[in-house]
């Protein structure tokens, strides 16, 4: 049972520091939540060296296989503890600057992360949904929590009742393969469905009701209605968060139920995610150019990205996986920067929400419209950014795979949604300034934004290092 | 043969109370349907011999959580017109997209999956069996991962509930009457000393 116990270390540490965060959090009478920020930040960095301490040489299946810890889990889990590291600080400049600071966030955020840590490491279907069901729920709360703002209470109940359809759907798919399997761990249901004893358009029936679950949560099309809602409408910190790390979470969530579980039926699923695929590219890059908020822009660019996400796994091989892995954590770190910018731009009863906010960018701070330039450029798939590899390591093993016609279809769209990433850059560079109002941000905030946009394209000119972390991840 | 139709009539039951929930125009009706339907349920728990389940979904549905829902739909007096308000114009749709569905479904799955054949009945259990403990055992043990998940969504749901709905706002004019007795006349009283003020007509 310890070595058990030692195997989620990291987690349970973490559950003990979030409740440590929110004790602390009630008897403080601070309103700057000093405190409770840096603790909340000191925990998730003491939960990233755990992970990196307990990284397993193999994988390991404990608690009765409810948990597995694999070179994927501890790699995605220290991705999601950096990125909400540095979400949170954004998150703590732009509630500090709007006056809606609330410690609560901090707590939420870290159970968020506790469920995308679990999800990653999940072994069975019950532990799939219940770290989903944890981080959803700590994230409806997020949306909904600036309470005065119409916008927000809104965006907060369409995300709610479509996540709580979302979690129906998943959870007929669940006990449909339960039924039919009679297990609930991953790897004993993937012995089952490949033993042939079960009939198999049963066993694809009960697989579509898990993908439309999936493709909910990540907003792919045709499930995509509730995107672009609840990035205008939440709060700009809130949906910095939603589209930075669970997206890490919705990646593993996918591997774990696809590939660790049904890989046998492989070339049913694929077949269901080329249509997710296609649309979700159609849809997101089309309607975003008529877009002139530019937090709806970028949900529909999600929409978009995750068609590219599905591309990898069509490819159903080990490399196209690491593809996929790849474009996910390149996809979240240009989302952080992109709307870090927004942040960065917004002052006190102020949201840099439309396009319009971005004109002339280059005469009031040359330095960082050129952050958001690398951002831009990196999202448009421009090389030498990261964002080109994320799309040209997806594309060639689904060309390797033999799907010439979906690469070209792929490629078409994302040269149609080069156009309003390179609008921005226009409004940026070529556009007169409405306003010359001064930057006004922490050094911290500056500093970690530069870094963030300088990673785009430090990682573009040597992604080799990611991508073998990424291969690492999905060999074996 | 007598346990069949039991269950053949609890599971009808089941099955009319649940539709009945979804189409009564009272709420009120709605949510003693719901309750018809939970003590369907139970019986069907009972026929699969699962006491413990159905004796705590009595318990706990029926008497606490559906209690607390019917005082809730009493106490906001829902306007019905405005809520059931163009039910009958989307009907057709709706009922027409559910035969869709049953249709494409069956077609899909067939009729040979859904009978009771592949699933046999249990013979009866040995009468010391409780279910209590195997379920008791199940959690602790095999599922213990997942309980404490189950836990910590729990605690999230709480802190959730409350984030949104506590304001700092004070909004009763409650007096504390510890301070109230403790209040000196300086606390409340202030003497400004100002020079002397003539009538506008004598200036």
């Amino acid at each position: 049972m310890n070595a058990e116990l030692i195997i989620a270390l990291p987690e349970i540490t973490l559950v003990v520091l979030a409740c440590m965060v929110l004790i602390i959090e009630a008897f403080n009478n601070d309103p700057q939540h000093t405190l409770t920020y840096w603790t909340a930040q000191a925990s998730l960095l003491i939960t990233l060296v755990l992970v990196f301490i307990n990284c397993p040489g193999e994988a390991t299946i404990v608690f009765n296989g409810g948990f597995i810890s694999d070179a994927m889990s501890s790699i995605l889990k220290a991705f999601m503890c950096g990125i909400s590291f540095i979400v949170f600080l954004y998150s703590y400049e732009y509630l500090k600057e709007h006056q809606s600071l609330k410690g609560e966030y901090f707590v939420l955020g870290l159970f968020a992360v506790l469920g995308m840590m679990i999800m990653a490491s999940a072994a069975s279907l019950l532990s799939v949904y219940l770290g989903l069901e944890l981080l959803s729920l700590s994230l409806y709360a997020m949306v909904a929590m600036q309470r005065d703002s119409e916008s927000a209470s809104e965006a907060a109940m369409k995300y709610f009742i479509l996540g709580a359809l979302a979690s129906g759907m998943l959870l007929y798919g669940i006990s449909m393969i339960y039924g039919l399997t009679g297990h609930l761990q991953l790897a004993e249901i993937a012995q089952a469905v490949a033993s042939d004893s079960i009939n198999r358009s049963f066993l694809v029936f009960g697989m579509i009701f898990l993908i439309i679950g999936m493709a909910f949560k990540l907003g792919a099309a045709p499930f995509h209605m509730w995107v672009p809602d609840v990035y205008q409408g939440a709060p700009t910190c809130v949906t910095l968060f939603i589209s930075t790390a669970p997206k890490l979470a919705a990646f593993a969530m996918g591997i774990r139920l696809l590939v660790d579980g049904l890989l046998p039926l492989v070339s049913d699923w694929q077949s269901i995610l080329m249509v997710l695929a296609v649309l979700s590219m159609g849809v997101g890059n089309v309607i975003a150019i008529a877009q002139t908020n530019i937090k709806r822009m970028l949900a529909y660019s999600t929409i978009a990205h995750v068609g590219f996400l599905f591309l990898g796994f069509i490819a159903g091989t080990e490399a196209g996986f690491s593809g996929s892995m790849f474009y996910i954590i390149s996809y979240a770190l240009m989302s952080m920067g992109a709307f870090g910018m927004i942040i960065l731009l917004g002052r006190n009863g102020f949201e840099a929400e439309m396009l319009d906010d971005f004109k002339g960018l280059s005469e009031r701070s040359p330095w960082f419209a050129f952050v958001m330039l690398c951002i831009m450029f990196s999202m448009a798939g421009v090389p030498p950014f990261l964002g080109f590899w994320s799309k040209w390591f997806v594309l060639k093993e689904v060309v390797s795979s033999g799907y010439v016609s979906l690469a070209a279809i792929a490629v078409v769209f994302s040269i149609i949604g080069a156009y309003y990433y390179l609008r921005i850059v226009k409004l940026m560079y070529f556009d007169k300034a409405e306003s010359m109002t001064a930057i006004k941000s922490s050094k911290q905030m500056r500093m970690v934004l530069s870094v963030n946009g300088m990673a785009i394209l430090l990682l573009g000119l040597a992604p080799n290092a990611l991508m073998a972390l990424c291969i690492a991840a999905l060999a074996g | 043969m007598i346990e069949q139709i039991v269950f053949y009539l609890f599971a009808a039951m089941l099955i009319f109370s649940a539709s009945m929930v979804v189409v009564s125009r009272n709420p009120v009706h709605a949510a003693l349907f719901l309750i018809l339907s939970f003590f369907a349920t139970s019986a069907v728990w009972l026929i699969l011999q699962a006491e413990f389940l159905a004796i705590t979904l009595v318990l706990v549905y029926v008497g606490a959580v559906m209690v607390l829902f019917l005082f809730v739909v009493m106490m906001l007096d829902i306007n019905q017109v405005v809520v059931k308000e163009g039910f009958a114009r989307h009907v057709p749709i709706g009922v027409g997209i559910a035969i869709l569905m049953v249709i494409a479904m069956g077609l899909v799955v067939g009729s040979d999956y859904f009978l009771a054949e592949p699933y046999i009945a249990k013979e009866q259990l040995d009468p010391n069996y409780s279910n209590a403990r195997e379920l008791g055992l199940a959690i602790y043990s095999k599922y213990l991962f997942q309980f404490e998940i189950a836990g910590i969504i729990l605690l999230v749901a709480i802190i959730a509930a409350i984030t949104l709905s506590m304001s700092k706002v004070k909004i009763n004019k409650s007096i504390n009457p510890d301070k109230q007795v403790f209040v000196k006349k300086q606390d409340r009283l202030r003497v400004i000393k100002m020079a002397a003020e003539k009538k506008d007509s004598e200036a």
